[in-house]
């Protein structure tokens, strides 16, 4: 039995599903809620290039390079919004985040 | 050969998903993280896509994964408080989780299995990396020039989030040094003798 696309798709499938479910059960902690988009923007990635590769496009390996583009500037933004939020408020738990709140 | 190699890596990958999700530590998430990306560039060496793979070491491993770390550092917090109602949470997201993974794989039998079994990272050239080099610079062009626009965008509002005034702080003005004047810094005085100023 050879390598298939369907091994990576599988691979794929499961890391997203673990971001998921890793936003819901971590709601309180929103630096471990970041981490699961990394994770499933992670997925998407290897997505992307499985079917780039399997279909002998390039097409798919320059989305995921825009998609690692998106993904790391997400990070920077929110990581920084994060921090100025801390130090306004002194701690980050996201059941307090209700700021905006009339 | 390279099914065992995959089995390997897939198996790496998804247990230090779950630690990420599960450790108790934001540090220890953190380093999962690292080896998460690190596996999945493994996994995509595996398929010749070695550009993407060592782009994930760069960017992922490189300045993410540092910027978490330097991040969850840098915050004084109670972690300990922030993992409670993990197992409350629980039974919830694992439903959503069977329910997403449910849906994935029956969308996949639905499907039919394509088994491409033959892959080919760098269609028409000799190297991944030329591959890519080829069609980045003239049909994706404008994509990778947005691109850059927002990381620079993403820069810009990072500093500008994170920026402080803090006021009473000196600093050096050359504009106000060079336009300073002797008769704005002396002063001649007649003293008497025998009198102090």
């Amino acid at each position: 039995m050879d390598l298939t696309i369907n091994h990576f798709l599988a691979v794929s499938a499961i890391l997203f599903t673990i971001g998921v479910v890793g936003i819901f059960v971590n709601r309180k902690n929103i630096i471990v809620i970041l981490m699961a988009i990394e994770l499933i923007l992670l997925s998407v990635n290897i997505n992307l290039v499985a079917f780039s590769v399997f279909s002998g496009t390039i097409a798919g390996q320059i989305f995921a390079m825009l998609v690692l583009t998106v993904a790391a500037a997400e990070a920077a933004v929110g990581l920084a919004i994060l921090v100025v939020y801390f130090r306004n408020r002194g701690d980050i738990a996201v059941e307090r985040v209700d700021l905006m709140k009339g | 050969m390279e099914l065992i190699a995959f089995y390997i890596f897939a198996a790496i990958v998804t247990v230090s998903a779950l630690a990420v999700v599960a450790a108790r530590n934001p540090v220890h998430s953190v380093l999962w993280l690292i080896l998460a990306f690190f596996t999945s560039a493994g996994l995509l060496v595996l398929i010749g896509a070695e550009f993407l793979a060592m782009l994930l070491v760069v960017v992922y491993v490189g300045a993410v994964a540092v910027l978490f770390l330097f991040v969850v550092m840098m915050l004084d917090v109670d972690f300990v408080e922030l993992k409670q109602g993990f197992l409350s949470y629980l039974p919830f997201g694992a439903l959503i989780g069977i329910a997403f993974i449910a849906e994935i794989a029956l969308a996949g039998f639905a499907r039919g299995s394509g088994n491409m079994a033959q892959f080919d990272a760098s269609p028409g050239a000799e190297t991944n990396t030329e591959a890519i080099g080829q069609v980045m610079y003239t049909d994706y062009f404008l994509l990778f020039q947005l691109a850059g626009l927002i990381l620079l965008v993403a820069m810009i509002g990072a500093i500008v989030l994170t920026l402080r005034h803090k006021p009473g702080v000196k600093r050096q003005n050359i504009a106000k040094q060079t336009a300073r004047r002797r008769r704005d810094a002396t002063e001649a005085v007649q003293v008497e003798p025998g009198k102090g100023l």
